[in-house]
């Protein structure tokens, strides 16, 4: 069984964002960059499963220039045995699963892994479109896998609960929060080793975008706080009825 | 043309962000000119379909096949009512099933997809679309570029608006083939607001101390009629299931009222609730940052502060 674990690069999710002078695009300048946490634990998962005797090999993929490299290594550290970069520009969801598509048809992979978003653009969608582009089975928000032998058990939460699926392989499964708990991460021999894993580079034309960000804002501030003395709850009553009118 | 809205149901009823989706469908509808219809799949009433009418609807589509648990074949089939309805506009719930989907609708349609907006469109034509992100640090103007759109929508951010009119319901064929994906078994609790649908959310973090100490946070939510909800450390101990963590990494949600109770207001945690209208936090410390961007705060202590803040609130319920 080969699993294939999509990886988005993302700024560090404590990272104060900047924009441009005119707002219209982000300032990356200073900013430290990290395995998406949600293509993170798909990872981890993966990882387990291998040392578990479950998978054969790892690949990991991304789209990107050179500098997503060192997120890729990153990944090689953590156990990937083995890293694609598309060299191209993830200019959006679309590009991005379209330049995914072109690496992963030239490889035989049973499981695809994405995280159900990636919390640069949070757009929830690479995964579902990779699948439709693939023209395989999707199961997303899958909060739990299992291998045995060839079939796979997987878990995926619904509203107000969740169901055990079983779906037709090769698949893309969108993996959410449950899939492992805590990230994997590079021991020290796992960094050095991952200095002679192969990294690929993979050419593909420019892909069409179907999307585009004109302008960035920050939330609006709030007001400040209304603090209210813990001896009088009733005041916070009266003011979320008179004054909120949310009870 | 049309508006074509995928109304899911569970349990053989819609919720109230299904009837939302259909007040956004309405308004759009008129603003392009055409209508907005309404498509939905597997058993259900043909008096539960009409009540979209309330919102606007007036052409319901329904195959009674039971597509939806595969998301190839769900995508299948609403596309499929897309283009037989010329749909300029596909709308879809942010439901973990309508997140799934939307993608591989936008593939198949060749559109453009944007997932959980916030409102209505800043600009129809062309589609111009208010989003957050940087899991809620930026909000951004998004062009949906393509001839189609497809949509989510966040909960709680159009709202309701009746618009009586009288409903027809259309049967469309079963012809969907052998699904991929199948289930073997589900497990759905009963009785629960959910925490993504609710109207209020109650939240606790590592502030109430241990697992024992839920039962007066459960309570409030009682009578609030709220759903409940904690932050990531209280999931990872254990305390609390994992479908109820909020956060960068968890739900997002976007709820009128959000209690954080004993929550310090991490920006991971934030990420989850700044689509929040109002926050209100308790805290032991007064120099917690959720305090930052809560909008009414009492410092204290939650083992003496929520038994008294639910004796307020049920008097208030009982009205004296
Ligand atoms: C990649 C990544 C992703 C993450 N994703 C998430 C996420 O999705 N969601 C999330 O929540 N966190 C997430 N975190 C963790 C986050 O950084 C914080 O650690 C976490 O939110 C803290 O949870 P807490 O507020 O419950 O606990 P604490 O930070 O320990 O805060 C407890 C608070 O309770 C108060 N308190 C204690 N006792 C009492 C009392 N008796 N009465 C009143 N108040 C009291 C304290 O003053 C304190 O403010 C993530 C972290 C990382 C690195």
């Amino acid at each position: 069984m080969n699993i294939l674990v999509c990886i988005s690069n993302v700024p560090d999710t404590t990272t104060r964002i900047k924009f441009t002078a005119d707002n219209s695009a982000v300032d990356y300048t200073g900013v430290q960059w990290i395995i998406n946490p949600w293509d993170e634990l798909a990872l981890t998962r993966a990882i387990e499963l291998k040392e578990a005797g479950k998978v054969d090999k790892i690949t990991v993929v991304s789209v990107g220039n050179a500098a997503i490299e060192a997120t890729l290594r990153k990944a090689l550290a953590a156990g990937a045995d083995e890293a694609i970069r598309v060299d191209a520009r993830a200019a959006d969801s679309y590009a991005t699963a379209s330049h995914l598509a072109t690496a992963i048809k030239q490889l035989d992979a049973d499981l695809i892994l994405c995280g159900i978003e990636s919390s640069d653009y949070n757009g929830s969608s690479v995964g579902g479109m990779l699948a439709e582009i693939l023209d395989m089975p999707s199961v997303s928000s899958v909060s739990s896998l299992e291998i045995e032998g060839e079939s796979v058990k997987i878990a995926r939460e619904i509203e107000g609960g969740r169901q055990q699926v079983e779906t037709s392989l090769p698949a893309v499964l969108v993996v959410q929060k449950g899939i492992a708990i805590n990230p994997r991460i590079p021991s020290m021999r796992g960094i050095m080793t991952a200095r002679t894993k192969p990294l690929k580079v993979v050419a593909d034309a420019p892909a069409d975008t179907r999307t585009s960000i004109s302008t960035y804002e920050f939330p609006p501030q709030k007001s400040s706080c209304k603090m209210i003395d813990a001896e009088n709850p009733e005041q916070l009553v009266d003011l979320l009825h008179n004054e909120a009118r949310v009870v | 043309m049309s508006v074509l809205i995928y109304a899911e149901h569970r349990d053989q009823k819609f919720n109230k962000a299904v009837y939302e989706l259909v007040s956004l469908g309405y308004r759009l509808a008129n603003e392009l000119n055409t209508q907005a219809i309404a498509f939905t799949s597997g058993d259900i009433a043909d008096d539960e379909l009409k009540s979209l009418g309330r919102f606007g609807c007036k052409t319901i589509l329904h195959t009674s096949a039971n597509v939806y648990d595969d998301e190839k074949q769900l995508a299948e089939t609403i596309s499929a009512a897309a283009l037989e309805n010329n749909a300029k506009v596909v709308l879809m719930p942010h439901s973990f099933r309508g997140r799934a989907v939307a993608p591989r609708i936008a593939v198949r349609l060749k559109a453009s997809l944007a997932q959980s907006i916030n409102g209505y469109p800043a600009s129809v034509q062309p589609m111009v679309v208010n989003k957050r992100a940087f899991s809620g640090k930026a909000l951004v103007k998004e062009n949906l570029d393509g001839d189609i759109s497809v949509i989510t929508l966040t909960p709680n951010t159009f709202g309701l608006h009746e618009n009586a009119v009288g409903a027809v319901v259309q049967a469309l064929p079963d012809n969907a083939g052998a699904p991929a994906t199948r289930v073997l078994q589900q497990e759905v609790q009963k009785g629960k607001i959910l925490l993504s649908e609710a109207d209020i959310v109650v939240s606790g973090g590592r502030g109430m101390r241990s697992a024992d100490n839920w039962q007066p946070l459960e309570e409030l939510a009682d009578i609030l009629g709220a759903a409940t909800a904690c932050s990531r450390p209280v999931s990872d101990e254990g305390w609390r299931p994992h479908h109820e963590h909020v956060g960068q990494t968890g739900k997002v949600v976007s709820p009128s009222l959000y209690f954080a109770l004993g929550i310090s207001g991490a920006i991971q945690h934030l990420a989850g609730i700044s689509g929040s209208k109002v926050i209100v936090a308790v805290n032991k410390d007064p120099e917690a940052p959720i305090f930052t961007v809560a909008d009414y705060g009492i410092v204290g202590d939650l083992q003496s502060v929520l038994p008294r803040l639910n004796e307020a609130f049920r008097k208030h319920k009982s009205g004296n």
